[in-house]
């Protein structure tokens, strides 16, 4: 996989508006610093996904986790993290349900639309099986003939 | 203080603002790791929004930079070396010495090798 440096680093924009946001109002960042805080936090995702890695392996498990990478947390000791970690996972675990919901009735809407198409051709099925078992029975031999087979 | 953390948790209320994708690739390099769920992804996502939080903040507190009203690099890379936490940042946050300052006590270090 060929992997540019600047591919592992974080939007500088983003990174920017979080420094802005958790700083007080006006305070300076110098370009320096906003560069070297980017940096820490690819280093972070590293540090972090390699800790929950190890949890993951130790549960004899191929995908990572929610929990692992909780679990990883409290391990590097940012349990500071865990409960807003917690809360936001309960918003998002919600709006994926909600996607999910959305999906899963558009393809009820659609199937209840084929149901509705197939119910008009099944009626047309029984009116000539109706009409069919008016004939001889030299038909019915036919047909347990192909059954056996 | 107080405003400062209403400023943090109404950030927080909103989502995420990183994006899931370049988490993804930076996770996908580390040696070892197979598939990541989707509920992980978005966790560790947001752990890394809080981590520049905390870095910014404890840097500001912990520096000089409150009377100069500003956050410099020598800020952060002190914060790594004095908090225990961010000790995993030394190597990619070195403080930094004037070169004439690193010379000077590069001859102090050989005068006192001379004495013995």
């Amino acid at each position: 996989m060929a992997e540019r440096p600047e591919d592992l680093n974080l939007p500088n924009a983003v990174i920017t508006r979080i420094i802005k946001e958790a700083l007080p109002d006006g305070v300076n960042v110098s370009k320096e610093a906003r560069r070297a805080i980017s940096q820490a936090a690819s280093v972070f995702v590293l540090y972090a996904t390699s800790c929950a890695n190890n949890f993951a392996m130790k549960a004899k498990r191929k995908t990572l986790n929610a929990g692992d990478v909780l679990a990883a947390m409290e391990e590097m000791e940012f349990e500071r993290f865990l409960e807003p970690l917690k809360e936001a996972l309960e918003v998002y675990k919600k709006g994926q349900k909600g996607k999910k919901e959305v999906s899963e009735q558009k393809r009820k809407d659609k199937e209840k639309k084929s149901d509705l198409e197939s119910d008009k051709t099944r009626e047309e099925e029984e009116e000539e099986e109706e009409r069919m078992e008016e004939e001889p029975d030299a038909e019915n031999e036919v047909e347990e003939e192909e059954v056996e087979n | 203080m107080v405003n400062l953390k209403n400023k943090i948790e109404q950030s927080n209320k909103k989502n995420i603002s990183l994006p899931i994708s370049r988490v993804r690739l930076i996770m996908k390099s580390s040696p070892d790791v197979s598939s990541i769920n989707q509920d992980a992804l978005f966790l560790t996502t947001k752990a890394t929004e809080l981590f520049v939080q905390h870095l910014a903040v404890s840097s500001f507190n912990n520096g000089s930079g409150k009377e100069t009203n500003s956050l410099s690099y020598s800020d952060l890379a002190n914060t790594a070396e004095e908090t225990e936490t961010f000790h995993f940042l030394t190597d990619i946050l070195p403080k930094k010495i004037l070169a004439r300052d690193y010379l000077k006590s590069l001859e102090q270090m050989q005068e006192e090798e001379a004495d013995y």
